[in-house]
């Protein structure tokens, strides 16, 4: 079985496995992460997001092969309870999740969202957002806090 | 206590990954080690509601289960307050058959309001004992003791004191309680202690962090997709792809190339099984079967005729619910009949992922990890399934995929057990997309007619409104008998189909008024994907839908206000005050009919208000919408909710709980239906079952928390859902002079609404 290599939240990592596995396999299985999850298999929800190189990317349909020599992020990459990325900091104080199934998706989406548009607008959260699902309706929560993160990165009112 | 910890003990008996690591009363544990303790926790003792550890945090077991709704806090809270300790030495276990009672699971918005009772009560009885015991240790008065964050110390002298895990920790309290000998939601106890009067709280009612979000955000809690074990092996369910189809043929050599499959066949059961994941999803998708037709074979009406059909049949049953005044003699005298009806559609719970379950089935005991949120229904229903007894099965609720009331987890954890003890090994199961939306138990599709006599000056003087639709109860909301799941379906077991609705519930004090449901057939008997059970709120959206149309369409015909329209006819000071306060917050403006207020470009703006009772919780919602007759689109851009629902325990974690109600409501009322063919579900997926997304997120919940301290807690997690189809299609009316009398309001169906009435 040929070997995958790639770069997992920083660390090089090496997987023997089919090349046409969805990367979602390989992380939840092969690799024991507990993030990203499966939602729908067809890359409709977001609640399998990593980040291939900085981008995000549904792995529960992306193959394994074609992060070969990339750069994977998840969301245990993205930040840390004593170093949280912006936007985990900012769901925390706004107690966004409910169930959080999709919490994962919304979080590695938003984070890629806001390195490119720190400043975006209410609309263009809305419009750049499109394609997560929230089952529980904690968008109210969510905007909340995509607000308050971006406070946090253009050096707004700290929290 | 042995200082035995939960983690330490779950180690010793081989689950390698649990979800939960905090440490349960030692009374509660086997001492042997074994996964299962063979005793069930017995509701008429203390020691089965809480223990203090050594270290003097409070160990509180709970029934019930957290499904984001700040619940776990919020029974912290309360047994802090009782206990005089600081919320945060409360820890609980929820959902875990070994180490809680049986309080029902997630039932019915009643966490607080029934869940809470019985912690409550053991927590004052608790403190009582402890406070004896610290008399007898300072050699003081009962009546001269005070306790702050655990430590008991004679008033005034704060030298002479004593920590309640001196006095206890570790320790079993060995004291009886008198349980009522209810099992689920109405189990309670009752103690020698008097709880606090509400004046003395210091705690509830304040807005305490919830201590589940950590865990969520930063990826480090398990889910019960999460659970692992070793040996563990991958599951996949091969459903019929059409109505009423049977198993055939399996061509067992159509999955031999895939490395380690076995194929498992009994009856209409039929599974693929691996020991990679991936692997049984490949085979579940290369497994050829032969299908046969029923005889004759099934037909659905379709979801286009579906509405004919509930209108056509025969009812099954009917129950008049409210009946006063002769209805039918004040007709005959009306100066006017309004009559309308209101469709309602089949809806998913599509759940965020499809369900999951883990079980650990051996020869004579079984554990299952579930997502149910009804675990101890679990733990029964395996037990029968596997003719165990059910001290030797063991049920453990971990946070699933989302949960609103009797979804796919139930079928799972049925399926999981069935398996793993047909192959000897830990089996976990996760369903596809597809059965995640066309296979869970759906939300009843209702057709209801309404009629209202108007006198002469606008009187209502008689009220006639009949809720009909499919059960809600076509399989049981719970999964106690196998019976009720997919899998004892598959298995031939006897049908359990049972005949149920719901009336409008309200305070209308029309003078000759008549509420009644009718429930007709299901569309098809046994193992079905269009079976019907509890969706969020059961009944809730579906009947206030149309009651709380008709309400405003009388409103209207009788040429007055909404808001007043109702201040005249309510009846209980409650709900007055809910209307009341929802129109001050909203800066209502009284006006009799629609007032198509114009927005920018084609934009029409509207108001609606809406109103129901749900137990002793009342609710007012106004929603302020924008219709786009060229796009067909409706944005409810801001909603106004007036919420009493008795006292209130954590404010933040209500308002989020009412704000999550508004948009999964605002979600059912303007996108979502299951299509179906004669033969076929065609809402699969996320692509054919859309739900609400960001775009279509309101602005603006503004919430009005009344908060009367004298009322016992009644519930939140549902009975805010209930008014928001009728305040948006009310709202609609407003706008644009037109009634949306069937749901979703697709842009489509408002296309197509607003053109008629051009």
């Amino acid at each position: 079985m040929p070997t995958v290599r790639f770069q997992l939240d920083g660390a090089p990592v090496s997987v023997d496995v089919a090349p046409d596995t969805p990367l979602l396999y390989v992380l939840r299985e092969q690799l024991g992460l507990s993030n990203p999850h499966f939602g729908c298999g067809l890359a409709q929800c977001g609640a399998c997001t990593v980040h291939l190189d900085g981008e995000p990317l549904r792995a529960c349909v992306a193959p394994a092969a074609s992060v070969e020599g990339h750069a994977v992020t998840t969301l245990r990459g993205l930040g840390s309870p004593e170093h949280p990325h912006p936007v985990q900091q900012a769901w925390l104080e706004e107690q966004v999740p409910q169930c959080g199934y999709c919490v994962n998706g919304w979080l590695m989406t938003a984070a890629a969202l806001l390195k490119h548009q720190p400043k975006a607008t209410d609309a263009e959260l809305r419009q750049g957002l499109a394609g997560l699902k929230c089952r529980c309706g904690t968008h109210l929560s969510i905007l909340r806090a995509i607000k308050r993160a971006q406070l946090m990165i253009n050096g707004g009112a700290s929290t | 206590m042995s200082g035995f910890s939960r983690r330490e003990f779950l180690l010793a008996s081989g689950a390698l990954v649990v979800a939960v690591s905090t440490p349960a009363p030692a009374a509660l544990l086997a001492a042997d080690g074994a996964l299962v303790s063979g005793a069930l926790p017995a509701p008429g003792e203390l020691d089965s509601w809480l223990a203090i550890l050594p270290d003097g945090s409070v160990q509180a077991c709970f029934g019930k289960m957290d499904m984001g709704h700040a619940l776990e806090v919020s029974i912290a809270q309360i047994v802090a307050e009782e206990l005089d300790v600081a919320v945060s030495q409360v820890a609980l276990v929820m959902g875990d058959t070994m180490t809680t009672c049986n309080q029902g699971g997630a039932s019915g918005s009643t966490g607080i309001a029934l869940g809470a009772k019985p912690l409550r009560n053991a927590a004052a009885e608790a403190r009582r004992l402890l406070l004896q015991a610290a008399a007898r240790s300072l050699s003081a008065d009962v009546g001269e003791l005070e306790v702050r964050e655990g430590v008991v110390s004679i008033r005034g002298r704060s030298t002479a004191s004593v920590t309640y895990a001196a006095l206890i920790g570790g320790q079993r309290f060995n004291a009886p309680v008198e349980w009522n000998k209810a099992t689920g939601n109405g189990m309670d106890i009752k103690v020698q202690a008097t709880p606090k009067h509400p004046s003395q709280y210091r705690l509830v009612g304040t807005s305490v962090p919830r201590r589940d979000v950590a865990g969520k955000v930063f990826g480090t809690r398990d889910f019960v997709t999460d659970i692992r074990l070793p040996g563990l092996l991958h599951a996949r369910m091969i459903r019929p792809p059409k109505a009423g189809q049977t198993i055939a043929h399996v061509d067992e050599a159509s999955v031999a190339a895939l490395p380690g499959v076995r194929v498992v066949h009994e009856q209409e059961l039929l599974a693929v099984v691996a020991e990679h994941e991936w692997t049984a999803v490949q085979a579940a998708r290369a497994l050829a079967v032969t299908w046969a037709d029923s005889t004759p074979p099934t037909r659905w009406p379709g979801h286009e005729q579906l509405h004919a059909r509930l209108r056509a049949a025969p009812a099954l049953k009917r129950e008049v619910t409210l009946n006063h005044g002769d209805v039918e003699a004040v007709f005959a005298t009306a100066t006017r009949v309004i009559e309308a009806e209101y469709d309602w559609p089949l809806q998913s719970h599509a759940s965020m992922g499809p369900a999951c379950a883990v079980a650990d089935v051996r020869a004579d005991q079984a554990t299952v990890w579930t997502g149910s949120q009804k675990p101890h229904a679990v733990r029964d229903g395996v037990a029968k399934l596997l003719a165990l007894p059910p001290e030797r099965v063991r049920a453990v609720w971990v946070m699933g995929p989302g949960s609103y009331g009797r979804n796919d987890a139930g079928d799972a954890a049925m399926d999981a057990a069935w398996l793993s003890g047909r192959l000897g090994h830990p089996v976990r199961v996760q369903g596809t997309r597809w059965e995640g939306t066309a296979w869970d138990p759906k939300g009843p599709a209702c057709a209801h007619r309404a009629r209202a006599a108007l006198d002469a000056s606008g009187n209502v003087i008689a009220y006639d409104f009949t809720a009909r639709g499919l059960s809600r109860v076509g399989v049981m909301f719970h999964e106690a008998d196998p019976r009720d799941t997919l899998t004892g379906m598959a298995l031939g077991m006897p049908l359990n189909s049972d005949l149920g609705l719901g009336a409008p519930a309200e305070s209308y004090g029309f003078a000759a008024k008549r509420l009644a449901w009718e429930v007709v057939a299901p569309l098809q008997e046994r193992y079905s994907p269009l079976r019907t059970s509890h969706l969020r709120d059961p009944l809730g959206p579906e009947v206030h839908f149309g009651s709380e149309q008709f309400i405003d369409e009388l409103a209207a015909a009788a040429h007055q206000d909404p808001v007043e329209f109702r201040l005249r006819y309510l009846t209980a000071p409650r709900d007055l005050a809910v209307v009341r306060a929802a129109a001050e917050r909203a800066g209502w403006t009284p006006h009799a009919g629609p007032r198509r207020e114009r927005g920018p470009g084609d934009v029409l703006k509207g108001r609606g208000i809406s109103f129901a009772q749900r137990s002793d919780t009342t609710v007012a919602v106004i929603a302020e919408v924008e219709v786009s007759p060229s796009t067909g689109r409706i944005w409810a851009r801001r909603f106004v909710v007036a919420h009493d629902c008795g006292l209130v325990i954590n404010p933040r974690g209500l308002t989020q709980t009412i704000e999550g109600n508004i948009v999964q409501g605002l979600s059912r009322t303007l996108f979502e239906e299951v299509h179906f063919d004669a033969e076929q579900v065609l809402s699969v997926d996320w692509a054919s079952y859309p739900i609400l997304e960001l775009a279509d997120a309101p602005e603006t919940v503004d919430v009005v928390l009344i908060n009367p301290t004298q009322a016992p807690p009644s519930g939140a997690g549902e009975p805010t859902m209930r008014c928001v189809p009728a305040a948006v299609a009310n709202a609609f009316y407003d706008a644009t002079g037109v009634r949306l009398r069937r749901a979703p309001f697709t842009a489509a169906r408002v296309k197509a609404a607003l053109k008629t009435h051009a």
